[in-house]
């Protein structure tokens, strides 16, 4: 049930984002969601992408530095309270979360996307999808 | 057969070893300012003769020979014999500037392979012994001195080179080598060539190998004697003295102990060419005392280590030195501590599968000196998390700091982000010079 994340090594120098980012645009890579954590000297850059090997094998090609995680991709309803719901669910389970971010946001049918860090997939996939959310696996994620 | 080459010698007593030296030591002395005019000149311009040096303690009065010398006197300014004594030339690899050539009569030969069979049979080697010499031959002194000194311990010697891994394992496994001569790298693929055809330790009869001529380190040995089931020991030797042999280990393996009856090693602060007290880290430098047609006088190795006299559980009086701990070319005082480009690297390769590449930055902010290491990250020492990142930092600076005493600041950066000069990481950026 997980989707493969990519975390990059990037330097707080001016271009470095820009760099990664357009050579994944030239490599015919779609962006699905992405985060970024960092500190004064370098940053990790998260992504979630439609063919997650074929940006593996570009950014590799590059020289960047790489590593591979599963998270999890869930479907939340896009009004006041839908990330919360989420959480509780998983706080009830004792479930804690490392870190998330967003995903897409539909308009059309009022849902967003959400991807999260957990300490342990398993049970946090299981206890979201008994508390009646949608867990996106890999294939659907490169569709959206 | 005995555990010595020539007990007498490798056990003898400090008293008669200084005695033995101090004949010698005068005797060269002579021998160099009679037929070296390049030399004598030097021990003129401090007016000295031969009669000013009469014993070892007299030694650090004569002036010192560097490479540089080595190339200003290129190819016979050194030679203390008529090339009609001289029976073979050896030569150094030469990466900067002119090659080094160096000259041995019959006699220096013998010497010289008696150097290396006191190391054969120090790690064990009898005349029952097949001895594998995969160092190259030819102008580089490895396999020539190796070979040499095989036949004098009266191994049946396999002169192969280096070169052509599947045959080298082939001969191996064929003629039953107990004994393996070459480069700690080489050996180390030999090994894991070895695995990679299927084999293991059990297929061979290797039992231990002497390694020399490149830096390697402790954890390198221990990745070899498990890789060929043996037991490795390191030698130690350079073309300008005679070439490999001039120390060698026993089964302590704790240091090489330096053939003193043919070489005075002494150790010299390398700014103020002062002598240092034993057990103090310095220049190691030699006097050859034997040798007749290369005869180099307190010859300034570069290399970096500690002496030590301290009783050696083999029985060999010989005194020990360290294995190089860097090169004085290499050397940085940064915050009033010595500290030398392989103590980083000893450090960084355990945080990775492949030594990572670094640049150490020095500068000075008003007194102090700053002190910033760069490390390419690779994509086995990080993992989505900042901690991840900001853990090996801290790994990385304490395992520096317990090893220097300073600490140093680590920064992690991208893959290939370090700039390359002919392909080699620039290690050392040292921005105090430019003030
Ligand atoms: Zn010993």
């Amino acid at each position: 049930m997980t989707v493969k994340q990519l975390s990059v090594f990037v330097e707080n120098r001016a271009g470095r984002l820009s760099a990664v980012t357009r050579l994944l645009g030239d490599s015919g890579i779609d962006i699905r969601a992405v985060g970024i954590a960092d500190t004064k000297d370098f940053g990790i850059l998260r992504l979630i992408v439609n063919d997650p090997d074929k940006a593996l094998a570009a950014l590799r090609k590059a020289g960047c530095s790489v590593t591979c995680t599963n998270v999890l991709a869930i479907c939340i309803s896009d009004k006041p309270g839908g990330l919360a719901a989420a959480m509780e669910t998983l706080y009830k389970d004792n479930i804690s979360v490392e870190y998330m971010y967003s995903a897409t946001i539909s308009k059309e049918d009022g849902t967003a996307y959400l991807i999260l860090r957990v300490d342990d997939n398993d049970s946090a996939a299981r206890a979201l999808t008994e508390g009646g959310f949608r867990v996106i696996p890999q294939q659907e994620l490169a569709k959206l | 057969m005995s555990r010595f080459w020539n007990e007498k010698i490798e056990c003898m007593s400090r008293e008669e070893m200084k005695k033995l030296q101090d004949e010698r030591l005068a005797a060269q002395v002579k021998h160099v300012f009679e037929n070296v005019p390049y030399y004598r000149k030097l021990m003129e311009e401090k007016g000295l003769t031969p009669d000013d040096v009469r014993s070892t303690e007299d030694l650090h009065k004569l002036p010192f020979l560097t490479k540089a010398d080595l190339r200003d006197a290129y190819p016979y300014g050194l030679l203390a014999k008529p090339l009609s004594d001289c029976v073979r030339i050896q030569s150094t690899s030469g990466t900067t500037g002119k090659r080094v050539v160096a000259f041995y009569t019959q006699n220096d030969i013998d010497i010289w392979e008696d150097c290396c069979a006191r190391a054969i049979v120090a790690a064990g080697g009898t005349n029952e012994d097949v001895c594998q010499v995969c160092y190259g031959y030819g102008l580089f002194t490895g396999g020539p001195g190796l070979n040499g000194g095989s036949h004098k311990v009266g191994c049946l010697t396999l002169p192969m080179s280096s070169g052509n891994t599947e045959r080298q394992i082939q001969f191996m496994r064929d003629l039953g080598s107990t004994i393996l001569c070459c480069t700690p790298s080489y050996a180390a693929y030999i090994g894991e060539t070895l695995h990679e055809m299927g084999y293991g330790p059990e297929d061979i009869k290797l039992k231990a190998g002497i390694f020399g001529a490149e830096p390697w380190t402790e954890e390198m040995r221990r990745e070899i004697e498990k890789l060929l089931g043996i037991k490795a020991y390191d030698i130690y030797g350079l073309t300008e003295i005679s070439g490999p042999g001039v120390s060698f280990e026993c089964e302590e393996q704790t240091g090489m102990h330096i053939n003193e009856d043919h070489f005075i090693a002494e150790i010299i602060d390398p700014d103020t060419g002062e002598v240092l007290p034993e057990g103090t880290k310095g220049e190691l430098v030699f006097t050859s005392i034997t040798k007749e047609a290369f005869p180099l006088l307190r010859y300034r190795t570069r290399d970096i280590c500690v002496l030590s006299r301290e009783k050696c559980s083999c029985g060999r009086t010989l005194v020990k030195m360290t294995k190089p701990m860097g090169r004085t070319d290499d050397m940085l005082i940064i915050k009033g501590v010595n500290v030398f480009p392989s103590q980083i690297e000893s450090v960084l390769m355990k945080m990775s599968n492949a030594t990572p590449n670094y640049q150490i930055v020095v500068d000075r902010t008003g007194n102090t000196d700053t002190f910033e290491i760069k490390v390419e990250i690779s994509d086995d020492m990080f993992s989505d998390t900042i901690k991840s990142v900001t853990d090996l930092e801290k790994k990385i600076s304490g395992d520096i700091h317990s090893i220097l005493g300073i600490r140093a600041k680590i920064l992690l950066v991208e893959p290939k982000s370090i700039p390359r000069s002919e392909g080699k990481a620039v290690r050392v950026i040292d921005n105090r010079k430019l003030v």
